[in-house]
C-alpha cells in the first residue's frame, strides 16, 4: 500500500520541487550529510535531512511525512547555504510541509502544522498576522490547558503594552482576496 | 515635487513590530530619524508572506509578498524592513520570480485582478544594512554622545538575515552588527553561535526543541562574558528575552541576561530619550544595565 501511495507522491513532490530555481539539483544529493550535521533539529528529527532524500530516491516519502521530521524545520536556511550540491533542502522541507497538509499525511497533533494553519487563517482574515488570535487559536486546537501557562507573559505583554487587542484590517482585502482567489483556480495538481 | 534625499527609504515594519515588538518599530524610527535616515512607511502594506504561510501555501505566500514589492515600487526607493524574517521572505520573493518566469506571470496575473502590478524592481534592505552601509561609521560614530566604552555585548544575529538571500553579510560569520557595536564604542565579545537558529516558532510549538536551542545561545553569551545579547531581529529579541526563566530550568544553570535591540543599544548611545528608545519595552533589566554601565554624558 504504501509504496504504491509513495510512487505518487514522490512523482507530484519531484514536479513541485523541479518548478524552483535550482529545485532540479535534488538529484545530485550525494548523501554527504552536511545538511543533517548543520540541521540545528535534526537530533529531534526521527528522519534527518539527508535521509529523507534517500527516502525519497527509496520512494518511502509517505514514511517521511508522517514522521515529525519536516515539521521540525525552522527555515533557517543552513542546510541550503552549506550543501555541496546546491540543493535548496530548506525548500524542499517547505514542499514536504505543504505536501503533508495537503493530502492529511502528517502525525496528529503536530503542534508546528496547526500553528503554520492559524497564521494562514488570521492573515487571510485580516491581511496582517494578528497575533492574540493566533496564540489563542493555537491553544484552543492543541492544548487549552497549556494556554493558561502563556496568562502570565500575556499579562508581562500588556503591561507593556507590547499587546494588540484589536486586529489591523489592511484596506485592500478586497483586491487581496481577489489576487489569492486567482491563484486558488490556477492551482497544479 | 521631490524633494527627498538619498537617504529616503520606503519602510516596511512587519506585523510584529506593530505590537509585540513595537520597541523595534520605535527605536528603529528613532535611530533613522538622529542619522537623517527618512523612513515613509509603506501605505497599507500587509503580511510579507512569513515561513508560517509558506508552509501551506506557496504561490498565495508569493502574492502576498508581491502586493507589497508592487506598492513599494511607486516609490522608487529601496524597500527597507528591521525584521529578518520579512526580509528574507521578501527578498525571496523577489529572486523567484526574477528567476522563473512561468511564476512571475502566475504571480502577475494575479495581482492584476486586484488592479496591481510588479515590474521587479524594488531593492529589499535590512535596516542593518542601512545602518552600517548608507550611514556608515563616520556618522554614526559622530551621532554617539554616550560612549558605550566597557559595555561587552554578544551580537546574535540568528539565522535569517545573512542567508541565502540577504547577501549583505557572510552567511557563516556575519560582521556587520560587531562593527556597528564597535562603532559605538563598545566590545563585541567572540560568539560562535551569533548565526545559529533560535528555534524561531518552536519556542511555542516545540517548547523542549526551543528552548534547548535558545538556552545553548543564551548560555554561551553568558560564558563569552557579555553584559548583554544584541539583536537584530524581533522573533530571536522574543524568544532570547521572553523564556529565560523556563530556558534556565531546561538548561539547569541561569541563562538570565539582558537582550535589546541593535537599535535600541544605539539610539541609546546617542542620548535619545524613552520615547525613542522603547527600553521600558523590555522584559529584561536592560535599563538597569545600560544605566549602571554607561557613563551619562
Amino acid at each position: 500500500m504504501e509504496a504504491a501511495a509513495s510512487k505518487d507522491l514522490c512523482d507530484v513532490f519531484l514536479r513541485k520541487i523541479c518548478a524552483i530555481p535550482n529545485g532540479s539539483k535534488i538529484n545530485e544529493c550525494l548523501q554527504c550529510g552536511t545538511c543533517s550535521a548543520s540541521c540545528p533539529t535534526a537530533t529531534a528529527m526521527e528522519y534527518s535531512p539527508r535521509e529523507v532524500i534517500a527516502a525519497l530516491r527509496a520512494r518511502m516519502l509517505e514514511r517521511v511525512l508522517k514522521s515529525n521530521t519536516v515539521w521540525l524545520c525552522s527555515s533557517c536556511y543552513s542546510c541550503t547555504v552549506r550543501c555541496p550540491a546546491g540543493i535548496p533542502f530548506t525548500d524542499v522541507m517547505y514542499e514536504l510541509k505543504r505536501l503533508g497538509v495537503k493530502y492529511g499525511l502528517y502525525p496528529k497533533g503536530t503542534t508546528n502544522a496547526v500553528m503554520a494553519q492559524a497564521f494562514v487563517a488570521s492573515v487571510d482574515r485580516y491581511g496582517r498576522n494578528h497575533e492574540p488570535e493566533l496564540i489563542r487559536n493555537y491553544y484552543l486546537r492543541t492544548n487549552p490547558l497549556r494556554f493558561l501557562s502563556q496568562v502570565i507573559l500575556g499579562l508581562r505583554l500588556l503591561s507593556r503594552g507590547r499587546m494588540r487587542l484589536r486586529p489591523h484590517r489592511i484596506k485592500g482585502r478586497e483586491e487581496l482576496r481577489k489576487m489569492m482567489a486567482a491563484i486558488e483556480e490556477n492551482a497544479s495538481p | 515635487m521631490n524633494t527627498a534625499t538619498a537617504h529616503t527609504y520606503t519602510y516596511y515594519p512587519g506585523c510584529s513590530q506593530m505590537a509585540t515588538n513595537k520597541a523595534y518599530d520605535i527605536s528603529t524610527r528613532g535611530v533613522a530619524h538622529a542619522l537623517g535616515l527618512e523612513l515613509n512607511e509603506l501605505e497599507d502594506w500587509n503580511c510579507c508572506g512569513a515561513t508560517a504561510y509558506v508552509a501551506i501555501r506557496e504561490k498565495q505566500a508569493f502574492v502576498l509578498s508581491a502586493r507589497n514589492l508592487a506598492l513599494a515600487e511607486r516609490s522608487e526607493r529601496d524597500l527597507v524592513t528591521p525584521c529578518s524574517g520579512c526580509y528574507v521572505v521578501l527578498r525571496k520573493a523577489n529572486k523567484y520570480m526574477a528567476e522563473n518566469e512561468r511564476l512571475r506571470s502566475e504571480i502577475g496575473q494575479a495581482l492584476a485582478k486586484g488592479g496591481m502590478a510588479y515590474r521587479g524592481s524594488v531593492r529589499v534592505r535590512h535596516f542593518l544594512d542601512v545602518v552600517v552601509n548608507d550611514a556608515g561609521e563616520d556618522a554614526i560614530r559622530g551621532r554617539a554622545t554616550r560612549s558605550l566604552a566597557g559595555l561587552r555585548v554578544a551580537c546574535y544575529y540568528g539565522c535569517q538575515i545573512s542567508r541565502p538571500f540577504g547577501e549583505i553579510d557572510d552567511e557563516e560569520n556575519p560582521q556587520s552588527l560587531d562593527q556597528l557595536v564597535q562603532w559605538l564604542g563598545a566590545d563585541p565579545v567572540p560568539f560562535s553561535l551569533r548565526a545559529k537558529c533560535c528555534g524561531g516558532l518552536m519556542m511555542t510549538t516545540q517548547p523542549e526543541v526551543g528552548r534547548t536551542l535558545t538556552g545553548k545561545i543564551l548560555q554561551l553569551a553568558r560564558e563569552s562574558g557579555a553584559d548583554c545579547v544584541v539583536t537584530c531581529c524581533p522573533l530571536c529579541q522574543m524568544n532570547l528575552e521572553a523564556y529565560q526563566h523556563q530556558v534556565s530550568a531546561v538548561m539547569g544553570r541561569d541563562c538570565a541576561i539582558p537582550v535589546l535591540y541593535f537599535t535600541q543599544l544605539m539610539g541609546y548611545a546617542f542620548g535619545l530619550e524613552e520615547d525613542a528608545l522603547a527600553l521600558r519595552d523590555s522584559l529584561t533589566p536592560v535599563e538597569a544595565l545600560l544605566t549602571e554601565k554607561v557613563a551619562c554624558p
